[in-house]
């Protein structure tokens, strides 16, 4: 017997899967850098969460056309990626179609997968249209010049050739073409390599499929198609709270009772207590929470916030996607900076606020939810705006003019325009 | 219109030894506002004609906080909750009722964890509530065949899931409540949010304001109906520049009372 083939496979194997978890592993710890945050309770809700959303794509329909053909595709690659637990194990053990053994059972799997990569195949190429030829205006804004538009059509290329090849395998596969089960889509291509080694051909289209989907799960660590991972906790981590509720931050509080506690004797006051913040609000991503840092992972890109939102509508900078996308871009920067410094941050003169979000972007936000209502996904763009207008406002009062002006007549005379509090109900007499 | 209104404090209230069934938080816009103070009367009037027993803080209402904790100034924002959470728990405050969706989603949402935990309902929620109770009702003749469209103040809707109860109200009118392709959950925006009512916007090529107002009247409405005084104004001043004098944007809350002829 010839082992060489299922030692090339499980090296492939290992490679391709250890090459993952370590990229993996660099993620969560990206991830942690984020400041924690109190996820406990709900957990029946944040289930239900993830069971509708991302399972079960509830949001993803809310735009027929895209919502429809993402169904298929990603039902398709859920469910044909079954067949990659036979391809495993026909690699280790040099079997041939094993679970073939399980009878009548097998045709109606493979079948069923036929009929998938089929529809896949088909939506992925209306997907290439819609970015390339129809193009949608939602993916053709500023943030997705370059990369990011690059990004998208490699994983629409990556899916294709994916899908080609499994069809393309089992076309050529002589014994399974024979069996005359489950062949519902590749016995009308298996006569287009009549005269040719099929044999040959199959194993090779055999090899690349498994080898691009080794390629496929690696590439997603470096592309916007980690959603199909992250996509799930990031539904579970997301907010159960209405929408309009902003987080009340404890050190504020903190701060707040000592001022109005009279009982507090302000010269014993300590500050090792460890209640005050090195700072307020965020400038970089460290500052923001974990979640926000998930949510910057999980960004597919798709652009639904950036369509929905009012200020982006009316021409203004700000794009809830760019915020997110340039959230990952610096917390990638960050983590490549950790790696080249033997796992300590060194200060790189940069950060997420000026670098890579301008205050212009965050001043044009209504704070209207729109974003966060858009995302297929449960991603809070709306929650880093308000951070870092936070920390533009208590550590820089940088805020514009005229809210400076609000500001103050509201610690004033509690309005913020400057009216007498005295006059409050005057109106009554008017 | 210029009678006077009765309107109690607090204050009035305790001194006499009693609680009113619901605290009326009038809130800035409501209180100071030339447009706003009309929408503070008819709702008034309207708790009147319910025989609700409500009072206001009158001069010891102070701003919710909202345009501070929005433009990013936690301090000021927990300030202002922090002393008015001391007022509303001396009077031992327990159900308020606003007809702003800020001053709401304020209430509702962000003071229970600085102490002041209240039954807090948007003044669409309370006059249903009333109708339903059969305290009030509505005369719907002078609307009838008007075409009412209904924006979403964000601050109700996406923000606090709140859509039917203004709808429910339009619709007791007998007018003929049209959608915009924006509505509900895809309601979109006046432009006022987030503090940007008290400022000039950013560089764009057009004004929130002016976007929605076009949406509005694509669906040829007689009367833009409102739920906020914010949007009431960015509604008002679209209009003003699109078809002035044809179309009224009205608070939902007005709507009613003139239905009333109050």
């Amino acid at each position: 017997m010839n082992f060489l083939p299922n030692v090339i496979f499980a090296i492939t194997l290992i490679l391709g899967i250890g090459f993952f978890a370590r990229n993996i592993s660099k993620l969560k710890r990206n991830i942690a850098l984020g400041k924690d945050v109190d996820v406990s309770g709900s957990t029946k809700i944040r289930w239900k969460n993830m069971a509708r959303i991302a399972l079960g794509q509830s949001k993803m329909v809310r735009r027929p056309i895209a919502g429809i053909l993402h169904v298929i595709v990603y039902v398709g690659f859920v469910i044909i990626n079954i067949e990659v637990l036979e391809i495993i194990i026909d690699g280790l053990f040099g079997t041939h179609r094993i679970l073939s053994g399980i009878g009548s059972l097998y045709g109606v799997l493979i079948g069923t997968f036929e009929i998938l990569a089929a529809l896949v195949f088909v939506a992925v190429i209306i997907f290439w249209f819609r970015r390339n030829v129809v193009r949608i205006r939602r993916f053709m804004s500023s943030e997705m010049k370059g990369w990011p538009k690059q990004d998208g059509n490699l994983i629409l290329y990556f899916e294709i050739v994916l899908m080609g090849l499994f069809i393309i395998m089992n076309a050529t596969d002589a014994e399974f073409q024979s069996m005359n089960s489950g062949n519902i889509i590749s016995q009308f291509l298996a006569p287009l390599f009549e005269g040719y080694n099929v044999h040959l051909i199959e194993r090779a289209a055999w090899w690349m499929h498994i080898i691009g989907i080794l390629i496929f799960l690696n590439y997603l660590y470096y592309s916007k198609h980690l959603h199909i991972l992250l996509a799930f906790p990031n539904t579970y981590y997301g907010s159960v709270k209405p929408k309009g509720q902003f987080n009340n931050l404890e050190a504020v509080t903190n701060e707040v009772k000592l001022m109005m506690d009279p009982s507090i004797d302000p010269f014993a006051a300590s500050d090792d207590e460890g209640s005050t913040p090195d700072k307020f609000g965020a400038s970089d991503v460290q500052d923001l929470n974990w979640i926000q840092l998930l949510n910057a992972y999980t960004c597919t890109e798709c652009g639904r916030c950036t369509s929905e939102c009012p200020a982006n509508q009316t021409g203004k900078k700000l794009s809830p996607r760019k915020i997110m996308m340039d959230t990952r871009d610096r917390l990638v920067e960050v983590g490549a900076n950790i790696d080249a410094n033997k796992g300590e941050f060194t200060a790189d003169g940069k950060q997420l606020l000026g670098d890579y979000i301008t205050n212009e972007e965050l001043w044009a936000c209504t704070s209207c939810n729109a974003c966060v209502e858009a995302c297929p996904i449960s991603i809070d763009p709306l929650s880093i705006i308000l951070e870092m207008r936070r920390y533009l406002v208590m550590e820089q009062s940088a805020a514009p003019m005229e809210l400076n002006a609000m500001m103050s007549n509201i610690e004033n005379n509690g309005a913020p325009w400057p009216y007498n509090q005295m006059d409050r109900l005057n109106w009554k007499n008017e | 219109m210029s009678d006077v209104l009765k309107v109690p404090t607090m204050a009035e209230f305790m001194a006499l030894g009693k609680q009113p069934e619901v605290l009326f938080w009038v809130g800035c816009a409501g209180s100071f506002d030339d447009r706003a103070k009309k929408i503070t009367k008819a709702f008034v009037r309207l708790l009147h004609k319910a025989k609700v027993e409500f009072a206001v803080l009158g001069t010891e209402e102070s701003c919710t906080g909202d345009p501070a904790k929005r433009s990013g100034n936690e301090f000021l924002f927990q300030m202002q909750a922090v002393t008015n959470i001391e007022v509303l728990n001396a009077y031992e405050v327990k159900k308020i009722v606003t007809a702003c969706p800020h001053c709401f989603n304020t209430l509702k949402n962000e003071y229970p964890s600085l102490g002041g935990d209240y039954q807090v309902m948007h003044h669409t929620q309370f006059l249903k509530s009333l109708l339903d109770e059969g305290r009030l009702s509505i005369e719907g003749g002078q609307f009838k065949g008007k075409r009412i469209t209904f924006h979403d103040p964000c601050y109700l809707g996406r923000a606090n899931d709140v859509y039917e109860a203004p709808r429910d109200l339009i619709k007791k009118l007998d007018a003929e409540l049209v959608e915009m392709k924006n509505c509900r959950k895809k309601g979109l925006c006046c432009g006022a949010g987030g503090a940007q009512m008290f400022k000039d916007a950013e560089q764009g090529n057009k004004e929130i304001n002016i976007e929605r107002t076009e949406q509005a009247l694509e669906v040829k409405p007689d009367i833009i109906a409102a739920g906020c005084p914010f949007c009431n104004t960015m509604m008002t001043d679209g209009v003003k520049n699109k078809a002035e004098g044809q179309i009224d944007v009205m608070d939902v809350a007005e709507l009613i009372a003139n239905a009333n002829d109050l």
